[in-house]
């Protein structure tokens, strides 16, 4: 084990938490949130909807398998093991760190990753007990501190920044060359989103956030997941807004399925402190099918406030908030949780068969 | 739900054995429990008395009956039930359930089979219905082909090319099967395996590969989900019942981990379960390659395991989805508000440890393979691995302080260890790291993922570290806190820092324990509530970490919590019974007001259920842990004595860190602990023992031998090889014996006691208060002292003693019990020769047969010992022994068959792994039930005798001629045929298997022309012929009932002489 170096978590309620660096020497600040997950710290950590946010692994043993390669899948031009280009979280925290490694597909450790994209890390913490704080008191602000590293002064909120407009991509960016062309509203997109598409014939027109996509000759809309408050991407609402009147499927994941809630007139709100892993269950509402799915996010859809036209479609059998919704008559749905997984269980990606199904149908 | 099921049988398991052990009392009691809240009638079959499931409040009706379809058919069709569960019950039930549904008894009583179809469970028993059906929908099994004979095994294996495994179809925990490197290897491991199974499977070995499994559930509307995976930390070659297991997977990547659960969830659907499996996968360590080894369609230990490693209640969701629930419309019940429907989230790892007692088997090798011999195991919780191993490694309770400071391990090869696996491996890696062999050296021979490695590595780290310092002040804060949260225990940090003398350990760890309480290192308490904290629980499951800085828990230390101590892990001489006493005690606890607290680490047991309990420590039952939770909790008091031995053997320790200890005091423990001790108050009552000494001199051996007479019992208090205790006969036994299997010194004293020879044994198991008898069963044995008690026949009430004997043994009772000031439960084994009482042993706790004769006597002994332990009035049942009109009896149940090369002999030392009770109106249908139910069959009409000393066949000739008069044709070696000539019994003669005369024994046991064999060893010595145990052995092998006791034999064979089919009643417990 190399030279110990301190590092201190702060929560906003004043509660310190001292532990070790495994990560870069850097301090910052961000929104403290947890994730129950038992693996798949590679594919969160680059997960885009984490932005801004300090992310504490309720799994005390985190790095044992190291971190794989950066190589790009040819077929897809995509990483084949990471969510997007970079490490989205702005740290991280964690009981126990596996120092040495073991894993085939490993070419380094989790701390060197971290440490390369500038991303601090903290091991040696009562992680559970941080998570009943947040429970307790709900998601709040955080910083972490490392050794010989000046701490913010402030705590920033990260719900405040536009975030989406952060992680978007900025020019539109085609992929695959198959028979269905869908566009996918890049939020701060998951590439498993794509690499889902990818396997079901089709062309993949990545648009930004803002992009008015209106003009563009598709077949259906991907709306991705992405970070922070829905309220911030009142664009996007407008364009998804023209893409409904237009009539061709729409299919929303996490933040994709706010902003359709959004464009179909209903309301969003913060949860205490969000659904953050794979173990989340939702009951596909009228039916006796249950899912277990992957979850991140720390905003819900209030389906009370949907019109008549639409019609709850997954419920969270834990706490019966909305997992989705769909409209009664037209080709658009949207689900909370992530279909595409990775990491997490893939019981859900059946929703991206629906959704090319109802994109052949009216391709017609 | 289906409202039509109103009436169900469940199947139990029997008596426990290797590979079907304590984890479905567990598995049946939740079932039960999950029916009962339906408002089901419930009937349960099991003749294993000892259990939980077969308690009064469990099952509506209970059948101490064998688990085999005969009897359970008459059951059915006394108590007409609407449905029938399989799955609960180990292979035992599964196969009794299949026979059921293949001789259409479930069909011609109209029994429904809950839960999972019986022919998915066919398509997962037969290895190639099974292939075919992953094959259906393209998941990659492990090709394999069956054969129906020696020479096709040869040809297939030499296309695969070896190493190759062969498997036995349809036997329990890998019996029959192996790995072997050669074709001489298959040859013999081939033959074996047919006496098993008429076909054997020929596969390409994938040895070093990775072992994980999945725990997955699917109800009727095809809703899945994978309870748990876990990690074998043993790679492919060790079958999973050896190795040491993580929970969950360690080593796995988010890719790894979801594609093989969504195999799991693809074969579940398409197999049809309807309840829980389990599926075990080999993945290569290199790739995301991977094969199904097997797909277990019931509830399995690996379930029972996942379900403590989880706190999710397999077995219990189990059987309401047998019933039609949907996951989705049952409550998670440890938060009581959120689904059943869900994935457990952990935030600590579990470590799972076998347990072995190789030792007490004479020559049985070592080494570990694909075929299971461990009797118990342990769960470690922690949150690392450090913690969790080192804790799990204190648990199995070897005389081990954890991964480092043991006693040190002599071996010679240490990469040949590392390499051909035995249950001391684990150890062996200490070794090489400590000897300076790096990872990678250690991967390449034992090939267990580097991660692991890694993780034990840091804890040598630690050690060296510690070893810098001498005095415990010098250890900077620090470095003691990361000793203590990579599992070092004070006793480590003593003996690494301080180095003390024997003598001087205790006092070290008590300055070890103090000087880091005075430093503020003290361990955590923390939940396992399924969800990682996610949601708030209720959950009183807990364990104990030093890597924490908040109690998940307040304590009220109020005085009305009460902590019980468990049993530990399950081995030879300590099982489910000990596990049943705990349970009562802690129910009796509850009943009267207190909470009650239960610490025990076994995975397989009802006591570790969070719900026997108001809290339970699943944590060590080690001085420094029950300090550490006493402190806490400052209960009331603690309950040592339903335990067994390990807490026993804690209450002195206890009592002087000012703990209070319920019921009889430590010093009274003690008083009957120590065999000095207790002599000198033996002497002081007038109650006479075998005479004894220690000696430390082979001159005062041979003095003392003198004085007494041959034979002795030898009981070495150092052991170099084979069992601790023998009997021998003569000087050259004895000089044997002491030289090369112990030695003789000062520091190892050598107890020699005379052993009298046919005598009867007996026991008393009673409950005194404040030195009186309150009351009281005595039972006697079958066999003559020399058994140990463990494995021998015990008759409640007793049917053959003098009224005198008994007269005097409760008189002696009543004066141990005032000698000792006895409060609580105790124990005692007297001999008995002419009416002459000699004690051989007496324990103040609970004993073995505790459950067996509270239930025959329908009075519970725990309850009463554990309100007198708690100072509460107690209320006397008026019930005599001598007024029941049927009689019990308790029988053991052996695994010889799994340990090869194991002599199946009885002697002082113990080594049946499991017991049954069975009730009858009278002896003979009590043994002919007990005997059946552990697997005798009644012969159909051969009968080889080879009845050893005179004394022996004495005693078999009354049995001989019965059955001669019955009509069996008896077979006989040659002096045995002289000797029933000469008594007017006609017997063929077989000659000795060293002798190349026809017709042969050997060749008659491996023809399978025999029903039942009855071999007498000829004395108690070492020094057997090799004939008998040729004999023997091969009876074991080639599947043949085999009784190698002459009372015993004689015993069964007038019962089944006497009694017809129609004669065994076919009654449950309630009805006698």
């Amino acid at each position: 084990m190399s030279e110990r170096k301190t590092a201190i978590l702060v929560l906003e309620d004043g509660t310190q938490f001292k532990g070790f660096s495994f990560g870069a020497d850097r301090s910052v600040s961000g929104e403290v949130v947890f994730n129950t997950a038992m693996m798949g710290y590679p594919e969160s950590l680059t997960d885009p909807s984490y932005s801004g946010q300090i992310l504490v692994l309720t799994y005390p043993l985190v790095g044992n398998y190291g971190v794989p390669p950066t190589e790009t899948d040819p077929e897809t031009g995509l990483p084949r093991f990471f969510e997007s280009d970079r490490i989205h979280i702005k740290a991280l925290v964690v009981a126990d760190y596996s120092f040495e490694h073991s894993h085939w597909n490993a070419v380094r450790s989790l701390g060197e990753w971290l440490s390369e994209h500038g991303v601090p890390a903290i091991y040696g913490v009562d992680t559970r007990q941080i998570t009943k704080i947040i429970r307790e008191k709900g998601v709040m602000l955080g910083k972490v501190a490392v050794e010989g590293c000046p701490a913010p002064e402030a705590f920033t909120d990260p719900n405040k920044e536009n975030l989406v407009a952060a992680v978007s991509c900025t020019e539109p960016q085609s992929y695959g060359r198959g028979k269905y062309r869908i566009v996918l509203v890049d939020c701060g997109c998951k590439y498993n989103i794509i690499r889902c598409l990818l396997r079901r014939d089709t062309t993949v027109v990545r648009v930004p956030w803002d992009y008015d996509f209106s003009t563009l000759d598709y077949d259906g809309v991907m709306l991705s997941n992405g970070p922070g408050d829905p309220q911030m991407c009142a664009v996007t609402v407008e364009n998804i807004k023209k893409a409904m009147a237009k009539g061709k499927p729409v299919f929303g994941i996490c933040l994709g399925n706010q902003l359709l809630s959004i464009a179909a007139g209903a309301t969003t709100y913060k949860l205490k402190y969000g659904h953050r892993g794979h173990n989340q269950p939702a009951l596909m509402v009228g039916t006796d099918t249950a899912v277990i799915t992957s979850q991140n996010h720390g905003f819900a859809v209030d389906t009370r406030s949907l019109n008549e036209e639409w019609e709850p479609l997954f419920v969270n059998l834990n706490d019966n908030t909305s997992e989705g919704i769909r409209h009664r008559s037209k080709p658009f749905f949207s689900v909370q949780f992530h279909p595409e997984a990775t990491s997490g269980p893939v019981d859900s990606e059946f929703l991206f068969d629906r959704f090319m199904a109802q994109v052949a149908e009216y391709a017609k | 739900m289906d409202k039509n099921i109103k009436k169900v049988i469940l199947l139990g398991s029997g008596a426990l054995k290797i590979g079907e052990a304590g984890e479905f009392d567990y598995s049946g009691s939740q079932a039960l429990k999950a029916l009962k809240e339906e408002g089901v009638y419930t009937v349960l079959i099991n003749p294993n008395i000892a259990t939980i499931q077969t308690s009064e409040n469990i099952a509506d009706r209970v059948y101490f009956l064998p688990v085999t379809p005969e009897y359970v058919e008459q059951v059915i069709e006394r108590e007409k039930p609407d449905g029938i569960l399989l799955a609960f019950g180990g292979q035992t039930a599964l196969n009794c359930g299949v026979q059921l549904y293949k001789n259409g008894t479930l069909e011609k009583y109209g029994v429904q089979v809950l839960g999972t179809p019986v022919q998915a469970i066919i398509d997962t028993e037969d290895r190639e219905k099974f292939v075919e059906k992953l094959d259906e929908i393209d998941v990659k099994t492990i090709k394999s082909e069956a054969v129906t004979s020696v020479s096709e095994a040869k040809r297939v294996a030499a296309q695969l090319g070896y190493p190759i495994i062969i498997r036995a179809a349809y036997t329990l925990g890998g019996l029959g099967s192996g790995f072997c490197d050669n074709e001489a290897e298959l040859e013999t491991l081939a033959s074996k395996a047919f006496t098993y199974s008429p076909q054997i499977l020929v596969e390409k070995s994938l040895k070093g590969w990775k072992e994980v499994e999945y725990e997955v559930v699917r109800d009727r509307y095809d809703n899945c989900i994978t309870v748990c995976n876990m990690e074998n930390f043993d790679p492919l070659g060790i079958h999973t019942g050896e190795s040491i297991v993580v929970a969950p997977s360690q080593t796995l990547t988010n890719a790894e981990y979801h594609k093989l659960r969504q195999l799991a969830i693809k074969i579940i659907r398409h197999v049809g379960i309807v309840g829980e499996c389990n599926v075990q996968y080999a993945l290569d360590p290199n790739s995301e390659d991977y094969r199904v080894i097997e797909v277990n369609a019931r509830l399995s230990r690996s379930s029972a395991l996942a379900s403590k490693a989880t706190g999710y209640p397999l077995a219990f969701v189990a059987a309401k989805l047998g019933l039609g629930y949907g996951l989705h419309e049952l409550k998670n019940s440890v938060t009581k508000s959120t689904t059943a429907c869900f994935e457990p989230a952990l935030d600590y790892i579990v470590c799972k440890i076998p347990r072995w007692d190789l030792g007490k088997f004479k020559g049985v090798s070592r080494e570990l393979g694909s075929s299971m011999k461990s009797v118990g195991e342990v769960m470690a919780i922690g949150r690392n691995f450090e913690e969790a191993i080192q804790k799990g490694l204190r648990m199995i309770g070897q005389g081990m302080h954890g991964f480092v400071a043991n006693k040190e391990l002599a071996v010679e090869d240490i990469d040949g260890a590392l390499s051909h696996p035995t249950d001391k491996r684990i150890f062996i890696i200490a070794n090489a790291l400590k000897g300076g062999y790096s990872v990678d050296r250690i991967h390449e021979l034992t090939k267990i993922d580097k991660w692991f490695l890694y993780k034990l590595r840091n804890i040598i780290d630690i050690e060296h570290k510690l070893e810098t310092f001498s005095q415990v002040e010098q250890v900077p804060d620090s470095l003691m806190l990361e000793a203590k949260q990579r599992g070092f225990s004070d006793f480590q940090i003593a003996r690494m820092v301080l180095h003390p003398a024997p003598a001087r350990m205790e006092e070290c760890i008590k300055q070890v324990r103090e000087y880091r309480k005075s430093r503020g290192i003290t361990p955590y308490i923390k939940q396992i509530d399924t969800l990682a904290a996610e949601y708030p629980a209720q959950t009183n499951y807990l364990y104990v970490t030093y890597n924490a800085t908040e109690h998940d828990i307040d304590f009220p230390q109020d005085g009305k919590s009460v902590i019980v101590l468990g049993s530990g892990a399950y081995r030879i001489g300590s099982s489910v019974e000990f596990d049943w006493c705990s349970v009562n005690a802690a129910n009796t606890i509850r009943q009267n007001g207190y909470r009650s607290i239960m610490i025990n680490y076994n995975p397989e047991t009802v006591s570790t259920d969070y719900d026997t309990c108001d809290r339970l420590y699943f944590d060590e039952l080690t001085l420094e842990r029950v300090l550490d939770i006493t402190d806490l909790e400052v209960p009331m008091g603690v309950v040592v004595s339903t335990g067994g031995q390990i807490p026993n053997n804690l209450a002195m320790r206890l009592q002087q860190e000012h703990v209070p200890i319920l019921g009889t005091s430590a010093e009274d423990i003690d008083r009957a602990e120590d065999r000095h001790k207790f002599s000198s108050m033996c002497d002081e009552l007038g109650i006479d023992q075998p005479r004894w000494r220690e000696l430390t001199t082979m001159d005062d051996i041979y003095k003392f031998v003198d004085e007494v007479g041959f034979p002795v019992l030898i009981r070495p208090s150092y052991v170099l090889s084979g069992a601790a205790m023998n009997v021998v006969s003569n000087r050259g036994e004895l000089e044997h014996f002491l030289t090369l299997a112990t030695s003789v010194s000062k520091q190892h004293p050598v107890v020699v006691t005379e052993f009298i020879e046919n005598a009867k044994e007996i026991e008393i198991d009673a409950v005194a208060k404040d030195g009186e008898v309150l009351i009281y069963a005595i039972s006697e044995h079958v066999e003559f002292a020399g058994v140990h008690s463990g494995d021998a026949t015990m008759v409640f009430p007793p049917q053959k003693m003098y009224v005198e004997t008994m007269r005097r043994i409760k008189k002696i009772s009543r004066q141990v019990a005032q000698g000792l000031h006895i409060s609580g439960p105790f124990n005692m084994q007297v001999m008995a020769k002419n009416n002459e009482i000699k004690v051989i042993e007496c324990n103040l706790r609970a004993s073995r047969s505790f459950p067996f004769v509270s239930k025959v006597l329908k009075v519970n002994f725990i309850e009463i010992a554990t309100q007198v332990m708690l100072g509460l009035p107690v209320e006397i049942p008026h019930k005599s022994a001598f007024e029941l009109d049927y009689v019990g009896i308790k029988a053991p149940q052996f695994s010889f068959s799994r340990l090869q090369k194991t002599d199946p002999v009885l002697g002082v030392e113990m080594s049946s792994t499991g017991e049954v009770g069975c009730i009858g109106d009278d002896f003979h249908e009590a043994i002919l039930k007990a005997m059946v139910s552990v697997g005798y069959a009644i012969p159909k009409k051969n009968v080889l005798l080879s009845t050893g000393d005179s004394r022996s066949k004495a005693d078999m000739i009354s049995a001989a001629q019965a059955l001669q008069a019955k009509g069996y044709k008896l077979y006989a070696t040659k002096g045995t045929a002289d000797f029933l000539f000469h008594n007017g019994v006609s017997a063929e003669v077989l000659h000795w298997p060293d002798s190349d005369m026809k017709p042969n024994t050997l060749d008659y046991i491996k023809e399978k022309k025999i029903d039942l064999v009855i071999n007498i060893p000829k004395n108690l010595s070492e020094t057997e012929l090799n004939n008998d145990y040729t004999i023997r052995r091969s009876a074991i092998d080639f599947n043949i009932p085999l009784i190698t006791n002459a009372r015993l034999a004689a015993a069964f064979i007038h019962a089944f002489c006497r009694l017809d089919k129609q004669d065994i009643k076919i009654k449950s417990w309630n009805e006698y």
